[in-house]
């Protein structure tokens, strides 16, 4: 079960450029797939500056943006996740206490 | 410092607005965003669109609409009975959506600071994909309902308005306004787009709406000033009236033409002149539509194309009324010579209903026109709003060069006014009264020329008949005095001949 759980979880990222923010926000969603979703999820981080046409896809406005693209219902964290544990609340991975050995644990 | 640095004018784009460019002496200023405020149901999405249709349909220029409140669907639907076929645009790489309009049904948070990247490149992404000339926001209001903190979506459609600016394209930007006399926009969007603004007005007055247009400023360059009524026409858009932006520089003719009654010419000096506004004024029933009828006959028997803009009555009301004159209509309407458009004056608002005389004026290409009557249409607008109407149509008229006769009803059966008179009686070139003579307990009808502009006329009030034949213009009452006031008088003979001694021609 948690394995399938973690391999689901597909999270899109959008920048800005290039810019110090933009790298503390990547290295932010990194920190937290490795701590919570045991590595399994590899998030895909999308330029605009590069390719604006993706931004128009899924029609975001603002940067950085956080896609929770699943599991279903999708949802955005705009902003540069500056407070984790809200982070952790808005992506609905408070159900799983931290990695514990590389791997996670759900709750009873 | 080179002296004609100064010199060097703002570039106009015309926007192919009907009328717009006119009150903007010749478009929206070129490279620049210009802001269009207005209140819920002011037109400013139709105005965004218009600009970029009409960029599309008239120059070729493609356009980029960007919309946060509707998405790019609704704006198909809404626009297509204006006529305008946005998907064809679209595949034809002339139109771009940038869709940021809120998304339904999904969770969205903010954690942490941030800024509109995102959408600044995809502005940048589609003006460069279709070499966009044209962009149009819709509505600025509606990002802050997107993003609470007003701070940074300020600053960051600042950042947008210059990334325009420097891309070269001409903007317009739709704001919110929450009355009508106020603040020019909420959220003190006008702070970083504040060298252009234009103020829509949807206005309820007298229990009539009215749309106006202002040009609050256009920064380094010139506009008329005011509020001009504007109005929305199926498959045409906004038609903007510019009323008072109308030069009385008309050319003037000495060329006569017939009034269609020989009695009339003679007492008007030979006729009226060919390019001249005629108002007949006078009761109900004191012979108004006769008269049209006789001035389109007139016209008819000289050869010339004829329309009869009718408000009060039916065609086959018109027919007949005319065939008990001697005057045949359906021929002549049968053979193309005659035009006769018959509407009810509650149909439209005046703003639609002088885009519709102007149309009906422009493709039928009359050399007379009558309309009959001006004051029935005085019900449909507020006061303000028919003297415009008023003035827009009588200049239209002028500038074509051609014959308007309008008739206009007086309130009162004896004498008096009525408003028709007092917005028409500046710039019409002759006025001709026909009133009611109570004589002895009898009603009689009068007939005088009262003003004819450029030309000597006839002073008398003459007592005229109606037969089967039209109008009988007979002799001047020459025993009663008071009919223009309404208060007529027997006079005895004796003393008329008392009066003008007193006055002897020689001393």
């Amino acid at each position: 079960m948690p394995d399938r759980l973690n391999n689901s979880f597909v999270l899109k990222l959008y920048i800005t450029g290039q810019t110090p923010r933009s790298q503390r926000v990547i290295a932010r969603v990194h920190q937290l797939t490795r701590e919570r979703l045991n590595g399994l999820c590899e998030p895909i981080v999308i330029d605009v500056l590069e390719q604006p046409q993706l931004a128009e896809q899924d029609r975001v406005l603002a940067t950085p943006t956080l896609i929770r693209q699943f599991p279903l219902p999708v949802r955005r964290i705009v902003g540069d996740l500056s407070d984790m544990n809200q982070v952790i609340d808005a992506l609905g991975l408070d159900v799983y206490p931290a990695a514990e050995n590389g791997r996670p644990i759900p709750l009873a | 410092m080179p002296q004609n640095l100064a010199l060097a004018e703002i570039e106009k784009l015309p926007t192919g607005i009907a009328g717009f460019d006119l009150i903007a002496n010749g478009g929206l200023p070129k490279g620049r965003t210009t802001l269009v405020a207005g209140t819920a149901g002011s037109a400013k999405t139709v105005f965004a669109a218009q600009f970029i249709a009409e960029g599309i349909l008239k120059k070729g220029e493609p356009g980029v609409f960007i919309t946060f409140e509707e998405p790019p669907a609704d704006i198909r639907r809404n626009v297509a009975s204006l006529g305008w076929d946005i998907a064809r645009w679209e595949s034809e790489g002339m139109w771009r959506f940038v869709d940021a309009s809120p998304l339904p049904g999904e969770e969205s948070v903010v954690i942490g600071r941030y800024d509109l990247g995102a959408l600044l490149a995809r502005i940048e992404n589609a003006v460069r994909s279709i070499g966009a000339q044209r962009v149009a926001m819709d509505s600025l209001g509606a990002v802050f309902g997107q993003f609470s903190d007003s701070n940074v979506v300020r600053s960051e459609l600042f950042r947008v308005a210059s990334v325009l600016k420097k891309v070269g394209v001409t903007a317009v930007m739709t704001a919110e306004r929450t009355e009508e006399y106020g603040e020019i926009a909420r959220f003190g969007v006008e702070e970083f787009v504040a060298d252009n603004v234009i103020v829509l007005r949807n206005m309820l007055e007298e229990e009539k709406r009215r749309r106006t247009v202002e040009i609050l400023k256009f920064r380094g360059t010139s506009h008329s000033k005011g509020e001009y009524p504007f109005t929305i026409m199926t498959a045409e858009g906004i038609v903007v009236i510019p009323v008072s932006s109308i030069e009385l520089k008309q050319h003037s003719s000495m060329v006569r033409i017939s009034s269609g009654n020989n009695t009339l010419d003679t007492m008007c000096g030979g006729g009226f002149f060919r390019d001249s506004i005629i108002l007949v004024s006078g009761s109900t029933g004191t012979g108004k539509t006769l008269l049209s009828t006789e001035f389109i006959a007139g016209g008819l028997k000289a050869g010339e194309r004829c329309l009869l803009l009718a408000y009060e009555e039916s065609t086959e009301q018109l027919f007949r009324n005319a065939s008990g004159w001697g005057v045949d209509f359906a021929g002549a309407v049968e053979s193309g010579q005659l035009k006769i458009v018959c509407e009810y004056p509650e149909a439209y608002g005046l703003e639609d209903h002088m885009v519709r005389m102007k149309e009906v004026i422009s493709t039928f290409k009359p050399n007379r026109v009558a309309v009959d009557s001006l004051s029935a249409l005085e019900r449909v607008g507020t006061l303000k709003g028919f003297r415009e109407f008023v003035i827009g149509i009588t200049s239209f008229i002028k500038h074509q060069e051609i014959a308007g006769l309008f008739t206009s009803t007086t309130p009162t059966l004896l004498g008096g006014t009525s408003i028709t008179e007092a917005h028409i009686s500046t710039i019409t070139d002759s006025i001709i009264l026909l009133r009611y003579v109570e004589i002895f307990g009898e009603m009689r009808r009068g007939l005088t020329v009262l003003k004819m502009r450029g030309s000597r006329h006839d002073k008398d009030i003459r007592e005229f008949k109606i037969d089967s034949e039209g109008m009988k213009i007979g002799r001047p009452f020459r025993s009663v005095s008071g009919i223009l006031s309404g208060n007529a008088q027997h006079v005895p003979p004796s003393e008329i001949e008392r009066l003008v001694d007193l006055f002897p021609e020689n001393s």
